[in-house]
């Protein structure tokens, strides 16, 4: 796939969630997205407008309701779990807010994790890939044992460990202090720029967001959001 | 190589558990693979030796307690028989050899046993091993004089030209001692058999002791016999069991301790159950150490699952997990096993001075392990369902 094709299309996409005094709530309904291969799009969102869902339902962590996901030639929404599983593996790599570090394994270990469920183990590139974030020095500390920055830059490296297709970055940079927000937003786009991985990044922190040439509102593309706010 | 990382950094991270798990199943296992090792091998080993004889003769009473009484130096003796009836089976054509014995008298709980020293020169107590002395020579028959087992010897503080004087009676009594002194003039060389926890005299002096019935001065208490063949034994027991109904003839030696095992096969039901259950309670702790933990593994579970593990990967990894658990506890075992069947096998000598062959190969020792780590792998089972079910998104929160 080259650059500027659509790496992923999605049409006609809605979540809803049981609520206590039973119904559903529609949480997600979004008619359209595209995002081409290689591409920086960023997704301006308040806290709990969906973001991180509709970035689980990207990943196939959760399944929608309705509508397709296309990533690549695959329908993500159509597959059967394991298949979705195998997809994620192979294509997606996941940044979270939380980093959501494996706390009982090194760092070096992370990296690794990060490719062993999509393919060929490689350490010699996990190591490069610490090297690349700045932590050649820190393959076998724990995550408890890193700075809060050092710990997101691990999270970057174990994302892009497998070559994935298509970077998903929920919040990135809400748990880290303005200097460390930015050497990690820095890092985040030079690397995937570097391994052709199309970003999906979404926050709502306007200092992140001002660095995306492409910046998207979330409220606008969810129809659920416009829903609830009549 | 990434499931035995997983399951590595996981037992890891629940070290502590971990370890406790693994040791309730080394001892469970380690008690299972000693009940089932000393049940074979007591009843092997017991069931084999017969010091080099084929039957015993004795006054009526139980063939049971004949053969304890005369080849095992347990139990108190049925009652003595004349210097006839020894005269007659010694004579009688279809028997190769007979030993007579003489029970009574004790040497600070060490059974004291008056007998030939024919015991010691012509009879192999297994093929092709006769009684060896470790130090002196054997007792002239004529003296008041005793050769000492080699466990007795090593537990009474006893050596060659130390004397003693004996206590009456089977059961050790400081009052009941006999004024006669008798010179140690050999110490047998180990035989793990029941001879190595005897004191043997000669058998005039046991039945000339003084304060013994001097009208039974030439009584013996059993004569210990070789038969030429093996359907003359038959043609004794028709004899001296349902002919006559004055002596005991107790024939075949290894038949009769087949019966008590059966008749004590209860037991060792009992002892393989409760280790059994003692089994089951340890996989059991295996369920429960993992289920615990599992609040604190949703979300490496989930972070996982986000990196792409499958479910069934991810169950997998937690039932491999039980089932490594199990192996650490198992290799355990056998140190657990190695303890237990020392100390019985210690307490069985000392009882009986029979060395059971705990060490050898059972197929408990490979049947218990794989058995073990299958149960452990099975209660880990109900974890590896928690698992699967884990809720990824939510485990993944803060959600924005």
């Amino acid at each position: 796939m080259t650059a500027g094709q659509n790496l992923l299309h999605l049409s006609g996409l809605t979540k809803s969630f049981p609520v206590p005094d039973g119904g559903a709530k529609m949480i997600i309904d979004v008619p359209e997205f595209s995002l081409g291969a290689g591409e920086s799009v960023a997704l301006r969102g308040d806290s709990g407008s969906g973001k991180t869902t509709f970035l689980n339902l990207i990943a196939g962590i959760l399944s929608p309701d309705t509508g397709s996901i296309r990533i690549g030639d695959a329908d993500m929404a159509a597959l059967g779990e394991h298949r979705r599983d195998r997809l994620r593996a192979s294509s997606i790599g996941y940044i979270f807010q939380t980093f959501n570090l494996l706390q009982g394994y090194t760092c070096l270990e992370n990296v690794l994790l990060g490719m062993a469920f999509g393919g060929r183990v490689d350490e010699a590139r996990a190591r490069a890939l610490l090297e690349r974030v700045g932590l050649s020095h820190r393959l076998h500390h724990f995550p408890r044992q890193l700075s809060t920055g050092q710990q997101q830059r691990v999270a970057v490296a174990r994302a892009l460990a497998k070559r994935p297709a298509l970077v998903l970055a929920d919040e990135p940079t809400g748990n880290l202090d303005s200097r460390n927000a930015a050497d990690a937003l820095r890092l985040i786009r030079e690397t995937c720029a570097e391994s052709g991985a199309a970003l999906l990044f979404v926050s709502h922190d306007p200092d992140a967001l001002g660095s995306f040439q492409n910046v998207r509102d979330f409220s606008e593309m969810n129809l659920a959001l416009r829903e609830d706010a009549r | 190589m990434t499931i035995a990382l997983i399951v590595r950094r996981s037992l890891r991270q629940h070290a502590f558990s971990t370890a406790i798990t693994a040791l309730s199943i080394a001892l469970a296992g380690g008690l299972l693979m000693s009940v089932w090792v000393v049940k074979d091998q007591s009843q092997r080993t017991f069931t084999q030796v017969n010091t080099g004889f084929d039957a015993v003769l004795g006054a009526r009473g139980s063939k049971l307690q004949l053969v304890l009484n005369s080849i095992f130096h347990l139990e108190a003796s049925a009652g003595n028989l004349s210097a006839s009836d020894y005269e007659y089976i010694k004579r009688h054509p279809a028997v190769k050899k007979a030993i007579p014995i003489a029970v009574g008298d004790n040497l600070r709980g060490y059974r004291i046993v008056g007998t030939i020293p024919e015991l010691f020169t012509d009879i192999e107590y297994t093929p092709g091993r006769h009684f060896t002395l470790a130090a002196g020579r054997l007792f002239d028959p004529a003296a008041k004089e005793a050769v000492i087992g080699s466990f007795a010897a090593r537990r009474l503080g006893l050596r060659v030209g130390d004397t003693f004087h004996p206590f009456h009676g089977l059961i050790y009594d400081a009052a009941n001692q006999h004024p006669e002194t008798f010179v140690v003039t050999g110490i047998l060389a180990p035989s793990n058999t029941p001879a190595d926890k005897v004191v043997w005299i000669p058998i005039h002096g046991l039945q000339t002791m003084t304060g013994h019935d001097p009208r039974a001065a030439t009584d013996v208490s059993a004569v210990l016999i070789q038969l030429r063949s093996p359907s003359a034994g038959f043609m004794l027991d028709i004899m001296y069991n349902r002919q006559g109904n004055r002596l005991t003839f107790a024939y075949p030696i290894g038949a009769i301790m087949a019966e008590l095992f059966q008749k004590i096969g209860w037991f060792d039901r009992v002892l393989a159950l409760v280790a059994y259950l003692v089994a089951l309670v340890s996989a059991a702790g295996v369920l429960v150490a993992i289920y615990n933990s599992m609040a604190s593994r949703r979300r490496d579970i989930a972070i996982l699952r986000a990196l792409g593990a499958g479910r069934l990967f991810l169950s997998g990894a937690i039932v491999l997990e039980a089932a490594v658990i199990g192996a650490i506890g198992m290799v355990i075992a056998f140190a657990a096993y190695a303890g237990i069947v020392s100390v019985v096998a210690a307490v069985i000598q000392a009882q009986t001075g029979v060395l059971i062959e705990a060490f050898t190969y059972n197929p408990v020792m490979l049947w218990a392990p794989l058995g073990m780590i299958a149960l452990c792998a099975a209660s880990g089972l109900l974890p590896a369902m928690k698992a699967y079910r884990t809720d990824v998104a939510g485990n993944l929160a803060p959600i924005s």
